[in-house]
């Protein structure tokens, strides 16, 4: 008995012995392609900023409804730089909570601007939202995987909105998306309130 | 207790402590158990920082049309496979190219659509794939798998780059060339966090 236990002890240890770690490709990386992920979805004011993008492009038609979910992105990330290298925004909280708000009622009152000026408006509220992210961002040697999960999850956001917003081509889908546009101009109420308490 | 099963059990608390002692993690590739070659393509498989690239660069080309998409196929595993085994030579210089060059490089003119002649598409492609390839080749010789290694991510990224730049290439609807762009804005926005990471 006494010798099958030993060999269990022996067994167990071999079994507990740390195998070298495998896919080291990326050393280091902060927090993971999941983290990364799951980082935009956390926040009800970035995702309904978001969502709010893909539904003002869908109800502003081609060429907005691919020109702002591809300058979002960018621009997203480019204010998510500057909040890296410790450039400060000044009042992004508010600028966040607007975005809710603004983007909101472009959606609510199916605001058609000219193209430029709408590219503006997101793309202000983009680096908003990208600083944010960007001074939160957990400190790593590589952060690739977790840059990857951060913009994708922005994107498919986004394609959520394009997608909601394809309801606009019939006549209750437009009042229907006008609705959604209130309540998302709601929300951006709400974190207003909570960015000025 | 006898001597014997005294010592017995001496050398097992023993080996128990020298099997818990961790052991330093060490760079190393991807091991599939199935050799050098399935390694190299495992490794290039779970390596974001070869495949978007290779990928973008084959997009490129594929919306450019079927002759660039051919010009891709052909090119970019030879200079892959050039820049591999440069960077798998035996005292190979270490590389200082940052990812996000290649990010924001490629996911900008993906996302610009822009025009560009079939010469410097094949400059580019000739360029990146033989650095990303070397700094590959750098890996492998690190994991002491070299050469056999980068044969097998060569034959991963002909499979990759054939399957996506013929995707670009082939009749498509408005809306899915409009998806590649919406890729080269996210490989670029990519590019930018990471030259932020750089600099943080």
């Amino acid at each position: 008995v006494k010798s099958n236990a030993t060999r269990l002890v022996l067994a167990l240890a071999l079994a507990t012995a740390p195998s070298v770690a495998q896919a080291h490709a990326q050393v280091a990386e902060a927090t993971g392609l999941l983290t990364g992920f799951l980082h935009p979805l956390t926040g009800l004011d970035h995702i309904i900023a978001m969502v709010a993008v893909g539904l003002w492009g869908a109800q502003l038609g081609a060429p907005a409804i691919w020109m702002l979910p591809v300058t979002f992105p960018m621009v997203m990330a480019f204010g998510a730089f500057l909040g890296l290298v410790g450039v400060p925004v000044p009042y992004v909280e508010i600028g966040i909570a607007l975005s809710g708000v603004l983007l909101g009622a472009a959606v609510m009152t199916e605001s058609r601007p000219p193209l430029v000026i709408a590219a503006a408006v997101v793309a202000l509220f983009a680096i908003c939202h990208g600083h944010a992210h960007g001074v939160e961002l957990p400190a790593g040697t590589s952060g690739l995987t977790y840059s990857i999960g951060f913009v994708v999850a922005t994107g498919l956001l986004h394609a959520c909105g394009i997608g909601i917003g394809t309801i606009h081509r019939w006549s209750y889908g437009r009042l229907a998306l006008r609705a959604l546009g209130g309540l998302i101009g709601m929300g951006g109420l709400f974190f207003l309130s909570q960015a000025f308490a | 207790m006898t001597g014997g099963a005294r010592i017995l059990r001496r050398a097992a608390a023993a080996a128990a402590t020298l099997a818990l002692l961790p052991k330093g993690a060490q760079a190393h590739l991807v091991e599939t158990g199935l050799g050098p070659v399935y390694d190299g393509a495992a490794h290039f498989a779970l390596s974001p920082e070869d495949y978007v690239p290779i990928v973008g660069l084959a997009l490129l080309a594929g919306l450019r049309g079927k002759d660039q998409a051919r010009l891709a196929v052909l090119l970019m595993p030879l200079a892959w496979v050039i820049g591999g085994v440069l960077g798998s030579l035996p005292d190979a210089p270490a590389l200082a190219a940052p990812s996000w060059t290649a990010f924001l490089i490629v996911g900008g003119l993906v996302t610009t659509d822009l025009r560009l002649p079939i010469a410097v598409t094949g400059a580019l492609i000739v360029a990146l794939a033989i650095v990303l390839g070397y700094a590959n080749g750098l890996a492998m010789a690190a994991s002491g798998q070299g050469a056999r290694a980068v044969i097998g991510s060569t034959a991963a990224i002909f499979v990759l780059v054939t399957l996506v730049a013929a995707l670009a290439a082939g009749p498509t609807v408005a809306w899915i060339r409009i998806a590649w762009r919406v890729v080269g804005s996210w490989t670029a926005a990519v590019g930018v966090l990471l030259l932020g990471w750089s600099l943080r």
